[in-house]
């Protein structure tokens, strides 16, 4: 099985610096790319079916050639990894970010020259700080070699990159509000359209790529597009960082064919169950992801199969509820991590997510009425998609209504007995 | 002594925050970059930094504390010597983070938001530090500490002095 985006990862913790990745390939696929124009470097991308890692699953190569060429709009343009990785129970980009900086690098200069921008940013998290030191070094590392700075390998194309830390806040990972904090200011969203491959980093037209999708584009331009085909199970591109946390025996990350099934994730990879703990759920890719449960152990874990039954594939890192640990606490949880992330910016919002967290909050501690679930229900139609300027509220909302559907019992029962059973 | 005159910002601090903003169009784009700064000098950021820092960008204080109260990184009250960060969020709840949480504040003598009396340790709850396999974790100053349980955390804190 390849594993292209993680192999060459020591296995100390340290990171591939510069020579060893070159030794394995490393910016082969620039070199490639610098041959070819912009335009052939978007439908590679395109043709080999690369859907964004960062939850949406929107095609990378697509999003690329939304970008206005120069000769349409003059003037700058810019490419931003986003590595702002703060989806609750999301730990994929970490590996990425601290393991092998250059790959990411390598795809954001190919990125870069594909829409012709001549400066990008990594915007980081904040907390990862070995990650922080290792882009730093790496970005140096690539200035020397000349694959930074002017007239790359004398391709005539010059590119500047530098990285952001960030200073909290889960808002940063929407790309309109990383924009925002890129320029300096609070992280709210902005309304769309215009979209920032239009109208972005001030006022320009911007790419904002997850840090997986970046570090998926060098092998593509590498090794070609029925070799990133080849190594998916299912009808879109590649290989996926999966990752499994809660009562399991191995929680962990493992990069593994797009469309591995959810049972082979959980039972080989993570060992399945702990001892004494059932399997009762699981979000499977990130907080603000739909509820599956033991009927869809064996769906793909791929953006079509997830959605077929209900839920997303997002992040692809997948958060198990066990039978001994309360479903409305798990969501209270959640819901209280979304009240305080809401950046306060739309109402629905604002106002929505504490009202639901106080209501969860009611139901846990015994307090809670049957009327109160009927609320859940409005509360979820005012926060729909539409009603609100980012997906924040809509997604906070994803894990609520699907317990709500396949846990209803828990809920009533805690509303009964005026207690949380599992205490 | 105390000396309330005293400029927060040095000339230094202001040389480096005017190269940050070169690489921008305008130079309230190094208003996060320059509280940073601050931050990293003082630990905190005062009332008085933010009225200096609103001058060298040319913005008002307002505007500068706008974007200083929205991230939860940015401290405007002063933190103890230690700042505890603890992971609240969805895995490391499922994984044990109440009882830590309880031990911490028990163990310390405070609640969440409040620095010891000697000004040791202040604890903060905060979301999700990507490390979810190794849950339930918690940042002391720049170090990460993972897998924790119950038992561990007074050894931890004694390396703290």
């Amino acid at each position: 099985m390849e594993q292209p985006l993680t192999q060459h990862i020591p296995k100390d913790g340290g990171w591939l610096h510069l020579k060893d990745y070159e030794k394995v390939g490393g910016y082969q696929g620039l070199r490639k790319a610098l041959k070819m124009t912009p335009k052939e470097v978007i439908n590679l991308v395109k043709d080999a079916g690369l859907r964004g890692r960062g939850g949406a699953g929107f095609s990378t190569g697509l999003k690329w050639s939304l970008v206005p060429s120069p000769d349409q709009v003059p003037g700058p343009r810019y490419l931003v990894a986003n590595g702002d990785e703060m989806e609750p129970g999301t730990f994929k980009d970490r590996l990425l970010l601290e393991g092998n900086p250059h790959q990411l690098i390598e795809g954001m200069i190919i990125g870069a020259y594909a829409i012709q921008a001549e400066f990008s940013y990594i915007f980081l998290r904040w907390g990862y700080q070995n990650a922080e030191k290792a882009i730093l070094q790496a970005i140096q590392e690539a200035y020397e070699a000349g694959y930074l700075g002017k007239n790359i390998l004398g391709s005539g194309f010059s590119h500047e990159l530098s990285m952001h830390t960030s200073v909290g806040r889960y808002m940063c990972g929407e790309e309109t509000a990383l924009i925002n904090a890129l320029e300096g200011k609070r992280a709210n969203p902005r309304a769309k359209p215009p979209f920032p491959v239009v109208s972005g980093f001030f006022g320009k037209p911007t790419v904002v790529n997850n840090i997986e999708t970046l570090s998926n584009v060098p092998h593509i331009l590498d090794k070609g597009v029925s070799w990133y085909k080849s190594l998916s199970k299912c009808e879109d591109g590649g290989t996926k960082l999966y990752g499994v946390s809660g009562k399991v025996k191995r929680p962990g990350l493992w990069e593994l064919p797009l469309g591995t099934s959810f049972r082979e994730i959980l039972e080989e990879y993570a060992g399945g169950m702990r001892d004494g703990y059932q399997f009762k759920g699981a979000l499977p890719g990130g907080g603000s992801t739909d509820f599956i449960t033991a009927e869809h152990l064996d769906v793909a874990m791929d953006y079509n199969s997830v959605a077929k039954v209900g839920s997303r594939m997002g992040t692809g890192t997948i958060i198990v509820l066990d039978d001994r640990t309360c479903v409305v606490g798990m969501v209270l949880n959640l819901e209280h991590f979304f009240a305080q992330e809401s950046c306060g910016w739309c109402t629905p919002c604002r106002e929505g997510l504490p009202w639901t967290e106080r209501l969860l909050q009611a139901i846990e501690e015994g307090q809670g009425r049957m009327e109160d679930l009927k609320i859940f229900d409005d509360l979820t139609r005012y926060m729909a998609p539409g009603h609100t300027f980012c997906a924040l509220a809509p997604g906070a909302m994803e894990p609520l209504q699907s317990a709500l559907k396949y846990f209803r019992a828990d809920f009533e029962r805690h509303i009964h007995e005026h207690r949380c059973p599992w205490k | 002594m105390d000396t309330p005159t005293q400029r927060i910002l040095t000339d230094e601090m202001i040389a480096e925050i005017r190269e940050m903003y070169k690489h921008f169009p305008v130079k309230r784009a190094a208003c996060i970059e320059g509280l940073k700064l601050i931050q990293k000098h003082h630990k905190w950021v005062s009332d008085q930094a933010v009225r200096e820092l609103a001058e060298v960008l040319e913005m008002s204080p307002d505007e500068i504390d706008s974007v200083a109260t929205f991230y939860n990184l940015i401290f405007r009250k002063p933190v103890g010597r230690h700042v505890i960060l603890i992971c609240d969020s969805v895995s490391c709840w499922i994984m044990g983070y109440a009882e830590i949480a309880d031990y911490l504040k028990k163990k310390l003598g405070i609640q969440f938001g409040e620095t010891t009396a000697d000004g040791r340790f202040t604890l903060i709850p905060i979301c999700c530090l990507g490390t979810c396999d190794r849950a339930p974790a918690m940042f002391i100053d720049e170090d990460l500490h993972r897998d924790l349980t119950v038992e561990q955390i007074d050894a931890i804190l004694e390396r703290y002095p």
